[in-house]
């Protein structure tokens, strides 16, 4: 379970300080697909990087699995934006996916298992020895996402996975994470400024507020498990919950509270 | 073929033009490019070789191994601490600005006139280009591959290891690749000062006893000498770096 309480974050620049978080409450039960959405600039990075373990919050804390998160905690993995920063181009696809697991010591046979299974349900078998930058960049957050799924975590951190690439292969990559999560029960924290896609793929979505971030709203989607790129966004209910998160989006940017409705 | 032509093409030109106009050429200090080859022959035989070239490398190799492993190893230190960039970065600007042939007889005072003394000069003026380059070189790694090593759970030295020196080598190839025509040059000076044996020794003995097609010769050697080196230098550089040149490759055409 994943515990975020009171968060707050300061920024101390040259004297002036800038509030990022102003206070973050919620909670993330174990198993669960929860999205985040909140208008640019409100605070997503840093809330992302406070959760794992990258940056100290200014007070209040961050808990995984009941233990204080003070440094990068083992149990999480994480995916980020860029992917062509994230993966490291002097190693191959084999050695990306295989380096978290030789930092934790994981065994050789174990590790070349590990690192086979992930790039086969990621769908990439076959690239092992090939270097990120020949592949396309849907290709290479698939690898960032093996990475992520070889590391074996219980909570699986995405920041805006799906921003750089483009619309058809980000809705394979959304297929893709909804099949990983139910197939390997993890938690998943889905960052993202895309309505359509924090309401598609949530059982959860949490509204942000603009900078300095509170949490705006928060809904439970209560679409069917099963979901698919042409039914589910034709479905009524569908245009409802994106209707009503779009709505609070545009009023954390007016930078009010509008009582919650449907 | 067509290639063949292009690289070697100019180099030939040259040699063949020397060849020329130095042809019958009265000059006693710049004889027939004849001349100096047939005393090329003479004089670089497998035993001068082993005597005087043999030294030479040693020197240049030792300095320039000694050298690169201080310029990582401080660069790395200096390119990820900030306070300790703070601190001496102005000296180091101070030190590189001398030119280490000024050098020589200081340490000669130190080290005497032995190998040491000409290892110290080559390490004294190699260091500089491969320190500086690696501390750029690791300041500027990506941010986003630093904080993806730390998520998971890579630090420390397995970092250093695995992120920030292969992030650093384009940069830290460059530096060594500056370095090395340096270690070139300070190993001949090191030997015209004081030295019993050397390339740069022999010429110097071949000038000063009018041996002059001889000393040509040298020099020739010296060149040809440096060549390979850099031809050496970019066949590992290529080898190690095949993944640099890929991914700029990769993003041009993008």
């Amino acid at each position: 379970m994943l515990e975020v309480q009171g968060l707050r974050k300061v920024y101390n620049t040259g004297g002036r300080e800038a509030e990022a978080l102003r206070d973050l409450t919620f909670t993330v039960e174990n198993g669960d697909l929860v999205c985040l959405v909140g208008p640019s600039g409100c605070g997503k990075t840093t809330l992302l990087r406070c959760i794992a373990g990258l940056l100290t919050p200014t007070s209040g804390a961050v808990r995984l699995d009941g233990h204080e998160v003070s440094g990068p905690p083992p149990g999480l993995a994480m995916v980020f934006q860029e992917y062509g920063r994230s993966l490291f181009p002097w190693m191959t696809v084999r050695d990306n996916v295989a380096l978290p697991l030789k930092q934790k010591r994981v065994p050789r046979p174990r590790r070349d298992e590990l690192v086979g299974q992930a790039l086969e349900a990621v769908g990439l078998a076959g690239t092992e020895s090939a270097y990120p930058w020949q592949l396309s960049g849907g290709m290479q957050q698939r690898v960032a996402i093996a990475r992520a799924v070889a590391y074996e975590p219980s909570t699986l951190l995405m920041d805006e996975p799906f921003a750089a690439v483009d619309a058809q292969t980000r809705a394979d990559l959304e297929d893709l994470v909804r099949a990983l999560w139910q197939r390997l029960k993890v938690t998943v924290l889905f960052i993202t400024h895309d309505i359509d896609e924090a309401v598609y793929l949530g059982r959860r979505v949490i509204m942000l507020s603009s900078s300095p971030t509170v949490v705006q709203d928060e809904i439970t989607v209560d679409l069917p498990a099963e979901r698919d790129q042409l039914h589910t966004r034709a479905d009524p209910r569908f245009t409802e919950l994106r209707t009503h998160v779009y709505e609070q989006i545009q009023a954390a940017k007016r930078g009010r509270t509008e009582p919650a409705e449907g | 073929m067509k290639r063949f032509l292009y690289v070697a093409g100019l180099p030939l030109l040259l040699a063949l033009g020397w060849f020329f106009l130095s042809k019958g050429s009265e000059n006693f200090y710049a004889p027939p490019l004849s001349d100096i080859l047939r005393a090329f022959v003479d004089t670089w035989m497998p035993e001068r070789l082993r005597a005087d070239v043999l030294p030479s490398l040693v020197r240049l190799l030792s300095g320039y191994i000694i050298a690169a492993a201080v310029g990582v190893a401080l660069g790395v230190a200096i390119g990820l601490n900030r306070r300790l960039r703070a601190t001496v970065e102005p000296v180091l600007e101070f030190f590189r600005a001398i030119p280490p042939p000024v050098l020589v007889p200081v340490i000669m005072l130190f080290a005497g006139i032995g190998n040491g003394m000409k290892i110290i000069v080559i390490v004294f003026g190699c260091v500089w280009p491969i320190l500086l380059n690696t501390v750029e070189g690791v300041r500027a790694v990506d941010s986003v591959q630093l904080d993806t090593a730390k998520a998971y759970g890579v630090r420390g030295l397995a970092s250093i290891r695995t992120v920030i020196l292969p992030s650093a080598s384009p940069q830290i190839a460059a530096g060594l690749r500056q370095a090395l025509s340096i270690a070139i040059i300070l190993m001949v000076i090191s030997e015209m000062f004081a030295a019993s044996n050397g390339l740069g020794f022999t010429i110097v003995q071949f000038q000063r006893s009018f041996a002059i097609p001889e000393m040509w010769s040298g020099i020739l050697l010296l060149g040809l000498l440096g060549f390979a080196l850099s031809l050496l230098f970019r066949l590992a550089e290529g080898r190690a770096l095949r993944w640099y040149h890929g991914l700029r490759d990769a993003q041009r055409k993008s």
